[in-house]
């Protein structure tokens, strides 16, 4: 337990150190991405539920956050707590709906609505449809502290992360995360036992949605503008990868992950095009065939054989 | 003898697309009795368990529990009530720890289930019941183990302790010796007379050995309908009974 809390603490510090060797806004770029990814994780990880249209709450608290903040001059922190409750809010619309069915209907109902709303942003006026929302004014944090500069936004950036990583940690380790836990295990047995598991996994997506709206909504903030891509179905894919990749059911596998992707994809943009695509897929296959429980959940386990062996 | 009875079904009928799976069957299940629900395969015993509990509805037909009608109630609010059941293939909660399994059935009543902010430590104060629970199944040397390692003979008997975690009025079993050796069916039987003491059990059983020795009543269901009813001495001698289990010498 105290090895873990060293652990937590050393990353924090090179996370606080980190602008100072790479480029703060891609850094930044991982941490949104990290926690959309964590925030998934809740559902599929620990709930067993697959939701296969996470996008639209990123995409959604991106548009909520810059319309709010650009058009109607909302402060940052609030544009972005106003834009995690919209993407709650319109969880709780779209999990009362899905959670109804499992398994692959519970994908497809998640799906379908998440397609919806991707149409919805396009056509809509307040959105740019494919040009995107753009120029939201990053602003001042309280008032105070000026967030157009990268280190100010990066710490502000980090504090967001921090808070919702705890609270996704807090949530799995709590008796609400026990529950999650025995629905995820043997759905019909937590039934039997008395549990109304339809209100559980409710709560859990309404998290999570909440959740992935913040993590849109401060990359909205950190790219001045809401575009189109984050409500695609695309995004919805790729956090999909990002978890399996990282270890889905871990901790901190998501994390992992999504530093993965989203570097490799910065760096090989520029080099291979287009190509990205094939090899993300590529990278999927490896993943799925070769090594199923992911970057941090293999690690783990030949952590504790190594150590069981001595 | 209307109030010995704590549970009833009347007339209860169970259609698949035509198929009738169960089929007008009157139940009465009394109070603090051992009662087994017998039959060949495919006489609709688990159908009869998914009807009490609801994880079906029935097509036709009541349920009552203590004389209350629950035929329109959901599954998890009948567990509520005090019916809890047990699944045919041992239903516990494998990535958990066996402390955890049985504390997962107690946490419910501290009302704290909902709470994502607190801790689970918070939980911890519920250990020494869990304990208590698991010796009485003799798994308390087990308390850490994580679930799926157990033996197939002992993760049944985490599952009795679960159910009792609830403190079940009525504990519904679906085969709970399926698939165990020898020295494991002795347990479990043993088991299942230990914690009938205050209160009922409705069991489905193939294992006859199991039913003679701990069973007052017994129903024999054939064809989704009862065919017989009463205690084994009786039961056993019914050439109806006989000829569903042997079939017919033509």
């Amino acid at each position: 337990m105290s090895r873990q809390a060293i652990g937590y603490g050393l990353l924090l510090a090179l996370m606080l150190v980190a602008p100072t060797v790479v480029y703060p806004v891609l850094v930044m770029k991982v941490l949104c991405f990290a926690l959309f990814a964590c925030a998934f994780n809740l559902l599929i990880g620990y709930t067993g539920l697959l939701s296969f249209g996470h996008a639209v709450f990123l995409g959604t608290a991106g548009y909520v956050a810059g319309h709010s903040i650009k058009v109607w001059g909302f402060p940052p922190e609030l544009g972005l707590i106003f834009a995690a409750l919209a993407a709650a809010a319109l969880g709780w619309l779209i999990g009362s709906l899905a959670i109804r069915r499992s398994g692959i209907y519970f994908a497809m109902i998640t799906l379908a609505l998440s397609q919806m709303m991707y149409f919805f942003f396009l056509q809509a006026p307040f959105t740019g449809g494919e040009d995107g929302l753009q120029d939201v004014p990053r602003g001042k944090l309280l008032g105070v502290i000026d967030l157009t500069d990268d280190y100010n936004l990066y710490y502000f950036v980090l504090a967001i992360f921090v808070f919702a990583f705890w609270l996704i940690h807090r949530t799995i380790h709590s008796p609400f995360g026990q529950v999650l836990k025995a629905i995820r295990e043997n759905e019909a047995r937590a039934i039997s036992l008395g549990y109304d598991v339809a209100k559980y996994k409710l709560l859990a997506f309404v998290l999570s949605a909440g959740l992935a709206g913040l993590a849109g909504a401060t990359k909205t903030l950190v790219f001045r503008f809401a575009t189109l891509t984050d409500a695609h179905w695309h995004t919805s894919g790729e956090v999909v990868l990002m978890t399996l990749l990282g270890g889905m059911g871990t901790v901190f596998g998501p994390v992992v992950g999504a530093a993965t992707i989203v570097t490799l994809q910065n760096e090989l943009a520029d080099k291979v095009g287009s190509l990205v695509t094939v090899i993300m897929g590529a990278i999927f296959v490896v993943c799925v065939l070769a090594f199923r429980r992911g970057i941090v959940g293999e690690l783990s386990a030949l952590y504790k054989k190594m150590t069981g062996s001595r | 003898m209307a109030e010995d009875c704590i549970l009833e079904t009347r007339n209860l009928v169970k259609e698949f697309k035509g198929f009738i799976a169960v089929n007008d069957v009157s139940l009465k299940v009394r109070r603090g009795h051992i009662h087994a629900l017998i039959g060949p395969n495919g006489a609709g015993k688990t159908t009869v368990f998914n009807l009490l509990t609801k994880f079906l509805g029935p097509t036709r037909g009541s349920i009552l529990f203590n004389g209350q009608d629950i035929t329109a109630e959901q599954s998890a609010q009948i567990a509520r009530r005090g019916i809890v059941r047990s699944f045919q293939i041992s239903a516990v909660f494998p990535h958990l720890t066996v402390l955890e399994n049985v504390r997962i059935a107690l946490q419910r009543k501290l009302g704290t289930s909902f709470h994502f902010w607190r801790s689970d430590k918070s939980l911890n104060g519920l250990n020494g019941r869990a304990m208590e629970l698991l010796a009485q199944v003799g798994l308390e040397s087990f308390a850490d183990m994580v679930t799926v390692e157990l033996p197939y003979g002992r993760k049944r008997a985490l599952e009795i302790a679960t159910t009792l975690a609830l403190e079940p009025e009525l504990m519904l079993l679906d085969e709970p010796t399926q698939g165990m050796g020898h020295e494991d069916v002795d347990l479990v039987k043993q088991l299942i007379k230990k914690v009938s003491a205050n209160r009922t059990v409705l069991m489905v059983e193939h294992n006859m050995g199991v039913v003679a020795d701990i069973s007052d009543t017994i129903t024999v269901l054939a064809r989704g309908a009862v065919l017989a009813e009463g205690p084994y001495a009786e039961v056993s001698k019914n050439p109806a009974v006989i000829e569903a289990y042997m079939g017919t010498a033509h």
